[in-house]
């Protein structure tokens, strides 16, 4: 006898609690197993890029904390060089040491969430991400420091950063880095072998390298599937040239690797930061931006509304999720002509049909965690 | 044992409804107590505001559950919908009425305690299909699917394991079992029952790591996700009450009950304090464990329940058996429950590490042609 079955449409989302945001996941099933997967996004789409086309190019900078509201501070950075590509500005010394260490420091904080956030999406019901919160809340209460805020931090400008830290700053951001080993050796030791997580994500979700390149993943993903690409590394940008640091590259491509790179970049990024506060320079930490900007007989407006040359410019940094660029064209007005952000988010998760069919429900949600998507940058 | 009416059947009713008021009470307490400990645990406070270290918290909730409008989806089936809350709740207060908690202090002292209350606890499957299907919802569908199949499977160890022990005491009397654990609690002659049992009790409690069932990062809380105000404080109450029993049970099957180590003649208070604190033993391992480990994937599960608890637990009752026709001294029981005990960590050990033997891996891609 056979019983009559028929396939079963179950949408995840948009409000799941394992979705990260207003993303939904429509799967067709059979049973537990996933037969189809479409991924429907812009739930959360805001109109960033055409808002930007009508605002000055400080103005906008606002816009790219909101992308990826986990790690503001590299959306900032990945904009500012993107325009300050198109002006040709120098950015003094001590800024871009700056910006590194905002940089890394933000990405330890994104990692963390990433690493808490995928544990709990394997089951661990709330304990890693509390736990991850903790060493977030410091690196926030660093940036607060830093820039008075704590989430959308709005702290880089073009040509340098909105103004230098406090002198109580560096004591506290030694403090922290001395604790941090400690806090990571824990996670690791909690995380890394647990019988239960690599019975969960070891060969789920495998992503060959081929498939990754074609698919343009990159981050985490890209690296977790064995090809060791890393901006900082293969295109430097503000300090990076200047540290010393290894690219962490997994074997097999599945979601446990992916999450044991976030862990193992957790390590070098802290490395990273200690060499970057002992090699901090003195000096500015902003280019005043010359006049040459401000058309010939008209009143010096306010230096919000400089004018770029005509042109376009592409700045890209790793971010945590991966490639962050933003592309801009300039028409020579106050607003850029057009404002493109290349979200690592979108594209990772591009791949999440070929990843998801023919695993499980179960498996499915394991998966999206280990992509580590922020929707706001999905959906922009 | 003390009557509390002349009349038999009004001092069954007194028992009864002492039990009735003071389980939910309780309960109320233990969501206290588990909100407490898993804020410890999480780099939490747990509840603070409600009354002296938040204790009028559950109260409060209690108050705001019961107050609360019951939303009942428009499609879903009625009377399956609503009963399905009363198929889990009553035999939960059912198998109450079997456990003993001191030599004094029980409901009824049954003969066949051991046999009813396992069979009366099974009983909530029913209600969590019933659930799953009533509710007119995709995950509760799936969440009802996944814990009749979950609840179902590991009923069989759990059986089993309790069968052990009833063989090793002759008697399905949770009464008499424990009075036979004065010298020597059955723990030590049955190690690896005692393993079998809080595992798959915590299957049966739904507990992390088998919360598959009620999953709230996959299916949202599976079969109860329909559920609002008090019918969904029922639902946490039959876990709460389960809770308690399986650990009830497993510290009067395992640890020697009201007995040991104080002899079967100690003082009421003294046995009221050996049952508080062992069973308070278990209950907060099971908390522990909820905040502790990741949550196994389906087919795991049922691998780890189908071929290596139970046929270890089968192993158990084989190895009483020929200890008790034989006439073996206890100390070989020990011996061969501890040693097959430690086979089964070391085999899970090792499936675990080596992951895609016994769990099947998803092989995602290939099998769709979608390889680029």
């Amino acid at each position: 006898m056979t019983i009559k079955s028929e396939p079963f449409v179950v949408n995840v989302g948009p409000q799941h609690p394992s979705t990260h945001g207003v993303f939904r996941l429509r799967l067709t099933l059979d049973g537990e197993k996933i037969i189809d997967a479409d991924m429907i996004m812009g739930y959360l789409h805001r109109s960033m890029e055409k808002l930007a086309e009508e605002r000055t190019y400080t103005q906008n900078i606002p816009f790219t904390d909101r992308t990826d509201y986990l790690a503001a501070m590299t959306g900032n950075l990945a904009y500012v060089i993107a325009v300050e590509k198109l002006m040709n500005i120098e950015v003094p010394e001590r800024a871009q040491f700056l910006r590194t260490i905002m940089a890394e420091l933000q990405r330890i904080a994104s990692h963390s969430m990433a690493i808490g956030i995928f544990a709990n999406d394997c089951g661990a019901w709330q304990t890693p991400v509390m736990h991850m919160f903790r060493d977030r809340e410091k690196i926030l209460d660093l940036f607060e420091m830093a820039c008075g805020a704590r989430l959308t931090l709005n702290y880089m400008r073009i040509g340098g950063v909105s103004r230098d830290i406090p002198d109580e700053w560096m004591p506290q951001a030694h403090k922290l880095l001395k604790e941090l080993p400690k806090r990571f050796a824990e996670y690791e030791d909690l995380l890394l072998s647990n019988e239960i997580i690599i019975a969960r994500s070891r060969g789920v979700g495998v992503l060959t390298p081929e498939q990754a390149i074609a698919y343009s993943v990159s981050g985490p993903m890209l690296r977790g599937s064995g090809v060791a690409w890393d901006i900082r590394k293969a295109d430097p940008y503000a300090a990076y040239d200047k540290l010393d640091f290894e690219i962490a590259v997994g074997t097999n491509g599945d979601c446990y690797d992916r999450f044991v790179i976030r862990l193992a970049e957790l390590r070098q990024s802290l490395y990273m930061l200690e060499q970057a506060l002992d090699m901090m320079p003195s000096g500015p930490v902003h280019q005043r931006l010359g006049t040459s900007t401000v058309q010939p007989g008209t009143q010096p407006i306010a230096p919000l509304a400089f004018r770029p040359p005509v042109g376009e410019a592409y700045g890209r940094i790793e971010s945590p999720r991966g490639e962050l660029g933003y592309y801009i064209v300039s028409d020579g007005g106050p607003s850029p002509f057009r404002f493109h952000i290349r979200s690592p988010s979108f594209i990772n998760l591009t791949p999440l049909k070929l990843m998801a069919i023919g695993s499980t429900v179960a498996d499915a949600i394991v998966i999206l965690g280990s992509v580590d998507i922020v929707v706001g940058e999905v959906d922009r | 044992m003390f009557l509390l009416a002349d009349n038999v059947w009004l001092d069954a009713l007194l028992r009864m409804t002492i039990v009735a008021v003071l389980v939910p009470v309780g309960v109320i307490l233990l969501t206290w107590v588990e909100r407490k400990v898993i804020g410890r645990l999480q780099q939490r406070l747990g509840p603070m505001h409600v009354g002296p270290f938040g204790l009028l918290q559950g109260i409060a909730d209690t108050i705001k559950l019961m107050t609360k409008e019951d939303v009942r989806p428009d499609s879903a089936d009625r009377p399956t919908f609503e009963l399905a809350v009363f198929v889990i709740v009553v035999p939960v207060f059912m198998a109450a009425v079997a456990i003993p908690f001191t030599a004094d202090i029980f409901v009824r002292n049954m003969a066949l305690g051991l046999f009813y209350f396992l069979a009366v606890s099974s009983l909530g499957i029913v209600g969590f299909v019933m659930a799953g299907w009533g509710s007119d919802n995709k995950y509760a569908l799936l969440g009802g699917v996944r814990a009749g199949a979950q609840l179902i499977s590991y009923e069989i160890p759990l059986i089993l394991s309790a069968v052990a022990v009833a063989m090793l005491g002759q008697s399905l009397s949770l009464y008499t079992l424990v009075e036979l654990q004065d010298n020597t609690p059955f723990i030590a002659y049955q190690p690896l029952a005692f393993v079998i049992f809080i595992i798959a009790g915590l299957a049966e409690l739904y507990r992390q790591p088998f919360d598959i069932p009620v999953a709230e990062s996959e299916v949202v809380g599976g079969p109860t996700v329909e559920y609002s105000g008090i019918r969904w404080s029922m639902f946490q109450m039959a876990e709460f009450v389960s809770l308690v029993l399986i650990s009830a049970l497993a510290s009067l099957l395992f640890l020697g009950g009201w007995v040991w180590p104080f002899g079967a003649d100690n003082a009421t208070w003294l046995q009221v304090v050996l049952m508080v604190v062992k069973t308070s033993a278990f209950i907060l391992f099971f908390m522990w464990m909820r905040v502790s480990v990741p949550r196994l994937r389906i087919d795991q599960l049922m691998a780890l329940c189908w071929q290596i608890l139970l046929p270890f637990a089968f192993l158990q009752i084989i190895i009483n058996g020929l200890v008790l026709v034989y006439d073996w001294p206890s100390w070989t029981l020990t011996i061969l429950s501890g040693a097959a005990a430690i086979a089964m960590g070391a085999i899970i050990y090792r499936v675990a590490r080596r992951s895609g033997v016994l769990y099947q891996t998803s092989g995602a891609a290939e099998q769709v042609g979608l390889v680029l």
